[in-house]
């Protein structure tokens, strides 16, 4: 599995990803300077977490609608995974290649702690290692991870089996509509999520509950 | 509108700059004429409080600053140490008091912002942040905002920048009312044979100008910083800088690229007196002139004047002295990153600060007596009276040990400061291997798997109102003690000295005592300053706040896989109390005489720093040797709040059987004694270590068991972990949502 990791400025995540994609994959993931029109020749492309661009605009709004993200739009059309993760997921909302919206915590603070989340969803590349209703402990770090979709989009979505995570045991962070922290796209190779899997994967970390998703991607 | 810079100085014009007419004098002695407002506004500048350190100068030089692994002292930027296999800390801790009380959130952020920019400045990447805060009494009615504006610039910088703040302390008291202390912390990484210093070499050579642009924000924020408030402080907003936590993130990448590039001979940050403080410190330390030529400063507002270019504190910048055959590579860093790029002036070989603008000179003065003439004070003081003894006769114990360990562990100052901790990003970097919580925060270090290093920051203010030499002591001593609980060799701090006015001989007499203190310390435990920060004249309307000489410290775990933590590991683990002596169960100035009893009375617990030093290497070796399964100190609150903590970290409980011989049961409980280990090991391993410590001369006994869902202490006291995990997470988040009838 060759991969690649976007760098927008203010991106500040992407060395958590890289490390965790290489120890993952085996491969060490290439860069994506935020300039540039053509893509590497890659199996999976990463957005990691961050303020890009400072988040100064709304999370992920200018980052969404940069050079880059273009290709990055094609390419995902066309098959090749992508995985947002944190401001990631908030670019791939702005792009709509996934949909909903990430709004401020319900409490309005930023927030960095352990949550439990479900996997709802292993047929995605980046869960494919996992069972169906396996629970495992991640970190957030976010102010703006509060997941909202419309009624009838929610219920699209949850039909569809497209919820990829959920919090659970009464830890969700931050207001998101049914507890959602995760997503697929309906084609089912755009995955984003608020969630740090990269910092939850050795013994360094507290646990290393996450490493399943980072191990399975090898064979993704 | 532009200042015009041939306007009379007047002496209310001299006085309203922060200087003394002795200091005026001083100032026509050294230049032979009547200065430009652009060179009064620069004298101001350079011969403040905060940037001269004119009253604290003298007693600073007595502090021990140099040791095995010390690679740079004071002076630098920051600190810098050898951690082995090539590679250095850097590190320093700064004050941004007066800002953050004026404007919490942007204060806090640019302090944050000014220390890591002092790190990056030397070539390291910043892997770890801290900071020390102290608040006004929880009824005040700026407390809550000062807090939570404070709490949110801390993390809304750091958090966007993308370093974990790791640690750290906070307090409340009354004497914070008008002056509140936001003392921030940067720990860097970078190769030992690659740090950048600001000494400005070679004649001729390009001085640039990197980052963001020049607005008229924090205009005199260093001459602020030296003056006490009155009730006009809030008039003084716009003094206070604007954070870009963005720019600064694009600033350190560029940064780091520019120096592996080779174009850097020297670089040093835009900081406290911006433009002026930076030049002047990169042209006197290489005994160099400069020249600028402020025509060519990126501006960010219309029309300023060269008097506010000089003395603006705009974040995010930085001044260089460029090799310029690499001009072309290093100018498409900077245009990557989208930052401003500009040469702004050159090295020289006359000595002399000279500005240009719009074809004047505006400024042509002696560029080394800027800084070394800078006025230097040998002020008056007065050492403070002991404070009379005080007899556990005097101190009654409480009506309930339960009730009363409850309170503590609730109370402002002990309670959880998870609702802080929370807001700040301290997993970021993957490399997190000790969360906030414990006596000291773990980084691994990059490059060396196997590494980490410790940090914490740490002083008791109402010890050193009481007694500065002894609370001066007892600050480094705790930050040494707390990094040996999580098993790192002590290996060097940086001091941040929030003081009075230092015009007034108690208050400097408490500063001369604190510093005293701190330097026996340092000698005793071989404990070098590498860097430090003084902040004084935090006053409001004459009233000083409590002397705050936080102490941060870094020790080095060269086995991370040995690191020791709080909480308890398992049931039928034995606890152990390991001393130099047998506590005597010391309540002056306890948390439990202020918070149970009301009452702020008599001397610190005093600090034995050969038995510290004996007790803390016995200590560190068990930890090495992997026989003890927890360590935590005792400190605030004494043995019992530190018990409890214990305990709440793991959920487990403990049955504490208490035979010390000399102290009733409540001075045993809650007395401060200083240099005092609580560890556990398996109970096979319990006699070993024991002997082990009466064979070194250390006193040394069993005090318990662990397991269990309760604390209990002998037959009569018990208290479920639950109950005082409740109590230690109410207090601040109640607070802060404003559900507390204060």
């Amino acid at each position: 599995m060759k991969s690649a990791v976007v760098l927008f400025p203010g991106i500040n995540r992407e060395r958590d990803m890289m490390k965790a994609l290489e120890a993952g994959t085996g491969v060490a993931p290439v860069s994506i300077w935020h300039t540039e029109t053509e893509l590497p020749d890659v199996d999976l492309i990463v957005i990691p977490g961050g303020f890009s661009y400072g988040d100064y605009l709304r999370c992920g709004a200018i980052a969404g609608r940069s050079p880059v993200m273009a290709e990055i739009i094609r390419a995902a059309k066309r098959g090749v995974k992508v995985l947002g993760v944190c401001n990631g997921f908030q670019i791939l909302v702005e792009t709509e290649l996934l949909p909903g919206a990430l709004m401020r915590n319900a409490h309005l603070k930023f927030v960095c702690r352990e949550v439990r989340l479900r996997v709802e969803n292993t047929d995605t590349f980046f869960t494919s290692s996992m069972r169906k209703g396996d629970t495992v402990s991640c970190p957030v770090a976010h102010g703006d991870g509060n997941y909202f979709a419309s009624d009838e989009k929610l219920k699209q979505l949850e039909d569809e089996g497209r919820v990829v995570f959920r919090y659970v045991e009464s830890t969700n962070p931050n207001g998101a509509v049914n507890d959602i922290a995760g997503v697929v796209n309906r084609q089912g190779n755009v995955v984003g999520l608020m969630p740090h899997p990269e910092n939850m994967i050795e013994a360094l970390h507290g646990r290393s509950d996450c490493w399943p998703l980072f191990e399975g991607l090898a064979a993704a | 509108m532009s200042i015009p810079n041939d306007i009379e100085i007047t002496d209310e014009l001299v006085a309203e700059h922060g200087l003394k007419p002795d200091e005026y004098e001083r100032i026509l002695d050294l230049i032979g004429r009547t200065p430009t407002l652009t060179e009064l506004g620069i004298f101001s500048a350079m011969w403040n409080e905060h940037c001269s350190y004119k009253s604290s100068k003298k007693w600073l030089r007595t502090l021990p600053t140099t040791g095995d692994r010390v690679i740079l002292g004071p002076g630098e930027n920051a600190g810098v140490i050898d951690i082995g296999d090539g590679q250095a800390a850097i590190f320093k801790m700064e004050s941004h008091n007066h800002p953050s009380f004026i404007e919490p959130y942007q204060g806090a952020a640019t302090g944050v912002g000014g220390i890591l920019r002092d790190v990056f400045t030397m070539g390291a990447r910043p892997i770890a942040a801290m900071n020390a805060l102290r608040f006004g009494s929880p009824d005040h009615p700026k407390t809550r905002h000062l807090v939570s504006g404070v709490v949110a610039g801390i993390g809304g910088y750091g958090n966007s920048f993308g370093v974990p703040t790791v640690g750290g302390e906070v307090n409340f008291h009354p004497r914070y009312n008008g002056n509140i202390l936001v003392n921030a912390f940067a720990l860097g990484l970078a190769d030992a044979d690659k740090i950048f210093l600001s000494e400005a070499k070679g004649v001729g050579l390009p001085v640039v100008y990197l980052g963001a642009k020049t607005g008229r924000d924090g205009i005199h924020g260093a001459s602020m910083a030296s003056q006490e408030f009155a009730d006009d402080s809030e008039e003084k907003r716009p003094t206070v800088q604007v954070g870009d936590p963005f720019t600064e993130k694009c600033l350190l990448e560029a940064c780091l690229e520019l120096m592996a590039s080779g174009a850097v001979i020297a670089i040093q940050d835009m900081g406290a007196a911006g433009l002026t403080c930076s030049a002047v410190e990169m042209g006197a330390k290489g005994s160099l002139g400069i020249d600028l030529d402020l025509d060519q400063v990126p501006c960010r507002e219309d029309a300023m004047s060269a008097y506010e270019m000089m003395l603006s504190e705009s974040q995010e910048r930085m001044l260089m002295v460029l090799n310029p055959e690499l001009e072309q590579e290093a100018e498409a860093i900077f245009t990557k990153w989208g930052l401003d790029f500009a040469i702004v002036g050159k090295t020289t070989d006359t000595l002399r600060f000279r500005i240009f603008f719009q074809g004047d000179k505006v400024a042509d003065l002696p560029i080394k007596e800027l800084g070394d003439e800078a006025p230097e004070y040998d002020r008056p003081w007065v050492a403070p009276p002991e404070p009379p003894a005080l007899t556990h006769a005097d101190v009654p114990p409480p009506n309930d040990i339960a009730d009363a360990l409850l309170t503590l562990i609730g109370s402002p100052d002990l309670c959880s400061r998870r609702w802080i901790w929370e807001q700040y990003d301290h997993l970021i970097q993957s490399n997190t291997a000790q969360i906030p919580g414990g006596d000291a925060a773990v980084l691994r270090v990059e490059g060396a798997p196997h590494k980490g290093l410790a940090v914490c920051a740490d002083v008791t203010p109402r010890y050193v109102e009481a007694d500065p030499f002894e609370g001066g002591k007892q600050a480094v001593a705790e930050v040494w003690r707390n990094l040996t609980c999580v098993g790192a060799e002590p290996v060097a701090i940086t001091d941040n000295l929030n003081f009075g006015n230092p015009e007034r001989p108690e208050i400097m007499g408490t500063l001369v005592r604190a510093i005293q203190g701190i330097g026996e310390a340092c000698g005793a435990l071989n404990f070098p300053v590498v860097s430090g920060n003084v902040s004084l004249y935090n006053e409001t309307n004459g009233e000083a706040i409590l002397p705050t000489p936080a102490i941060a410290g870094v020790g080095l775990l060269p086995d991370l896989s040995k690191m020791a933590t709080l909480a308890f590991k398992q049931a039928e683990d034995a606890i152990m109390l390991i001393s130099a002596a047998e506590p005597a169960g010391h309540l002056g100035q306890s948390l439990y005489l202020r918070e149970i009893l009301g009452r702020e009375e008599g001397p610190p617990p005093p600090v034995d720093l050969d038995g510290e030093r004996k007790t803390g290497d016995f200590v560190r070796g068990l930890i090495t040797d992997g026989k003890v399964s927890a360590v935590h100190d005792i400190s605030d609150g004494g043995l019992a709040v530190c018990l409890a903590e214990m305990a709440m970290a793991s959920g487990l409980g403990a049955a504490i059987s208490l035979e010390l011989a000399q102290s009733p049961d409540h001075a045993a409980l809650f007395g401060e004694d200083q240099g005092v280990y609580i560890v556990t090991s398996t109970a096979a391993l319990s006699d070993e270590i024991l002997e082990a410590a009466r064979n070194e001369d250390l006193f040394a006994c069993r005090i318990g068991t662990t397991g269990g869902t309760e604390l209990t202490f002998g037959t009569g006291v018990s208290i479920s972990v639950e109950s005082l995990k409740e109590r230690h997470q109410h207090w601040l988040p109640a607070y802060m949502a404003g559900k507390l009838a204060i």
